[in-house]
């Protein structure tokens, strides 16, 4: 139900935008991340984009993941 | 000529023989069928491989195929998955008053041309015309004849532990394929249906080894499906490998996004095979050299623990069980 | 998939796994709150994978298992009406209610429609100006904004034949009620990820002041769910108590502005029935008091019966985290996913159908 994937804006049109996840496009509304842009990955949930993802922050994950799995 | 089919198309009148005549016949014309008797009457001998089928798929027309492909395939492949030579089918049209005769023709150069690659001739036909509303679009049931070759002797129930499972290629295309052109879902998938005859790739799998012990393609239901089979039918336990299956990119999205699992979608043009571990090596290399099989791959074996059951293990070394599915994951499929 | 295939791989899940392994000392207990987690977790088989020490429990997290029979025979009262076209998320089609379900009147003739998304229901409503168009309004606070979306457009475009019946519901307000029911001891909490995603993590704080628990907001990927549970048995080893969020490229701290001004907007918050606890206060959403006119149950006259439980479904105690789905005489016998008795059954995330589907715990 919470069911949510990360997708590409590839073009935005008033609230609407056209996302791409691996070459399968949909219509997504950004009516809840006005701010989102052409290029960014969202969040997308039942239509909607409910967030948009933070790159930086999902590197830092990936980092964080890394170092733990050396550190005991 | 009338732009659509009629209920007098398909009471035996007139327009009945003039449909047959002017469509079917041209088409799908050989020797058998050209005679236009009530059966087609042949010789056969050897050990017969019989099948009925009936296509419903829903819409009729999509990516890489349509229902008369997908009938024609279907039928071939039944008879494939046993080891049988297919040989003669028939086909029934149940059509619904209102049917465009220009789609008709449509589905009908793609039987014949799936008919001719498969190498079948279509011998036997009916068409019957009811109601708008008594049927959807178009309604296809077939049956095809081939012969067993001596000595091939394939079931769901020849699996034995050590086995091989080979797969032929990647999955879910079909199912996704279809999907996509279902009202309401709106997601656009650079994903064409798999729709393929596996006959000549069966052939070529017999020719490296006698001891194929199961065939099957894994359609509505999909992977997860055919694998409970086999291993209800053979009363043995499967254990498959996750980081082994293959699924296209855009498959796997699909199915992300929409939360289906890709190892319960249909596939037209794939086959699971079981296999003696001595000759899976080779059988691979076989079907690899063929159009159909040529990402075929190992995804698992036949074990003697937990008999009747499929097990996967992840990526991270956890396994579970892979179970059938519980009713209609996507209606009307094929 | 971008943002995904990174959190699979399995060289770094083995390790994250032997560290988990290292650090967890004491035996300690972790609930799941959502849906997604329950299926993610059982779906790469991580408790198998976790060592002895870690015991892990589903609680209610599942938005279609958590909806009492009285709101259900609701949505299937609004189906019998004439002129109306029922619009609604798959899962709720074959949960049963008292004495029906949305499935089953389908087959009676009524006009019900799967929708993926609310932009559907609307779109429905367009296509059918003489018809009411109703779109039954489960969901956490993930999906809630997007109804609410739905009703602002519905009044901007002036759709009028377009209605809600708001069965929403929140989860800080269930987590609470569990935890005060003290019926399990709970050492860390699995936060739900896209919940958070709208509403942060600071609404979660109570749960470590006041509590004394671990509490950590987990994305959906298996390095996800690791790191996740890796945050948490540090906490509980340090005894370190605090709110966490190990998704960080799904959720910000302080959530989604925008969605929960357009929720506030629409909704305000309500007493909600919840399946297996009953009435928890303020844990739900209805529309307020200027959006009232598309509320389906003030809108629509309809009697839906006596609420009925189905005899031996222990669905609730399983929701509260106090059973397992292989504690319920009914489980693989007269309940499966072919024949439900209870909506843990039926839906894709409730924990009946995860076992049944997936096997229990380590895969048998």
């Amino acid at each position: 139900m919470c069911l949510a994937i990360p997708a590409l804006i590839k073009s935005i049109d008033g609230h609407q935008a056209e996302v791409d996840i691996d070459g399968v496009t949909r219509q997504a509304s950004l009516q809840l991340t006005p701010e989102a842009k052409v290029g960014d990955y969202v969040l997308l949930h039942t239509g909607y984009a409910i967030n948009v993802i933070d790159p930086v922050e999902a590197e830092e994950t990936l980092k964080l993941l890394k170092e733990l799995s050396e550190v005991y | 000529m009338e732009d659509k089919i009629l209920l007098a198309h398909g009471s035996g009148g007139k327009l009945s023989h003039d449909l047959i005549a002017k469509n079917f016949v041209p088409a799908f014309g050989n020797p058998l069928l050209n005679k236009l008797d009530d059966s087609a009457a042949f010789e056969l001998s050897g050990r017969l491989a019989f099948t009925t089928d009936s296509y419903i798929v829903s819409p009729i027309f999509f990516p890489g195929g349509d229902i008369g492909k997908l009938a024609v395939n279907g039928t071939v492949n039944d008879l494939a998955m046993i080891g049988a030579t297919p040989l003669y089918l028939s086909l029934s049209f149940i059509i619904e008053e209102g049917f465009l005769i220009a789609e008709l023709e449509k589905i009908v150069n793609s039987i014949n041309q799936a008919a001719d690659e498969a190498g079948v001739k279509i011998v036997a036909g009916d068409t019957k015309v009811v109601n708008q509303g008594s049927a959807d679009k178009l309604f296809i049931n077939t049956s095809g004849i081939g012969i067993v070759p001596p000595g091939v002797d394939i079931s769901g129930a020849n699996a034995i532990p050590g086995d091989k499972v080979i797969v032929s290629g990647n999955l879910g295309d079909h199912g996704i394929a279809v999907l996509s052109q279902r009202e309401g879902l709106k997601f656009q998938v650079p994903v064409e249906s798999d729709c393929a005859p596996l006959n000549k790739l069966v052939a070529e799998m017999l020719e490296a080894s006698a001891n194929i012990h199961s065939l099957r393609d894994p359609t509505r239901g999909g992977l997860a499906t055919t694998l409970n089979e086999f291993a209800k039918q053979s009363q043995v336990g499967i254990r498959i490998e996750e980081e082994n299956i293959l699924i296209n990119k855009a498959v796997l999205a699909a199915c992300e996004l929409l939360g289906f699992d890709p190892l319960y979608v249909a596939n037209e043009g794939k086959l699971v095979a079981v296999v003696a571990p001595s000759d899976a090596d080779k059988v691979l290399t076989r079907m690899r050299q063929n159009q159909y099989g040529t990402e075929a791959a190992i995804i698992g074996e036949v074990v003697n623990e937990h008999p009747g059951k499929v097990v996967m293990k992840t990526c991270l070394g956890s396994s579970r069980i892979i179970d059938m599915p519980a009713g209609e994951l996507l209606p009307r499929i094929c | 998939m971008k943002f995904i295939d990174e959190y699979h791989n399995p060289e770094l899940g083995k390790r994250l796994i032997d560290r988990i392994h290292h650090h967890s000392t004491k035996p300690i207990r972790l609930m799941e709150f959502c849906g997604g987690h329950t299926v993610a977790i059982f779906k790469h088989g991580i408790r198998q994978l976790l060592p002895t020490t870690i015991d892990m429990l589903s609680g209610p997290g599942c938005p279609v298992c958590v909806t009492a029979n009285v709101d259900l025979d609701k949505a299937i009262a609004l189906a019998r009406l004439p002129n109306v076209i029922i619009t609604t998320f798959g899962d709720m089609l074959r949960v049963p209610g008292s004495y029906s379900s949305l499935q089953l009147a389908k087959a009676e003739r009524s006009d019900i429609r799967v929708v993926y998304s609310v932009q559907d229901a609307l779109g429905i409503a367009r296509d059918n100006p003489d018809k009411s168009v109703i779109f039954i309004g489960i969901g956490f606070e993930t999906t809630a904004p997007t109804i609410a979306a739905s009703i602002l457009q519905a009044e901007q475009e002036g759709i009028d034949n377009y209605y809600v019946l708001p069965l929403h519901k929140l989860c800080p307000p269930i987590m609470k009620a569990l935890l005060d029911l003290g019926e399990v001891r709970l050492d860390g909490i699995i936060c739900p990820g896209h919940v958070s995603a709208i509403i942060g993590s600071y609404p979660y704080q109570f749960i470590p002041d006041d509590y004394g628990i671990a509490c950590v907001v987990s994305g959906f990927e298996p390095l996800d769910i690791l790191l996740c549970v890796d945050r948490l048995v540090n906490q509980i080893e340090t005894g370190q108590y605090k709110v966490e969020i190990a998704y960080l490229r799904g959720v910000k701290p302080e959530g989604n502005k925008h969605a929960l001004k357009l929720m506030g907007t629409v909704f305000e918050v309500c007493d909600a029935n919840w399946r297996g606890v009953g009435l928890v206060p303020l844990s739900g959403l209805r529309l307020n008091k200027r959006y009232q006119r598309f509320d389906a149950e003030r809108s629509f006259d309809i009697d839906p019966g006596p609420t009925h439980e189905a005899k031996g479904c222990i669905c609730g105690s399983i929701l509260r985290g106090v059973s397992t789905p292989q504690d319920c005489k009914l489980f693989r016998r007269s309940c499966t996913p072919e024949h439900p008795v209870g909506p843990c059954m039926v839906s894709s995330e409730g924990s009946c159908a995860t076992y049944y589907h997936y096997g229990d715990s380590y895969g048998r």
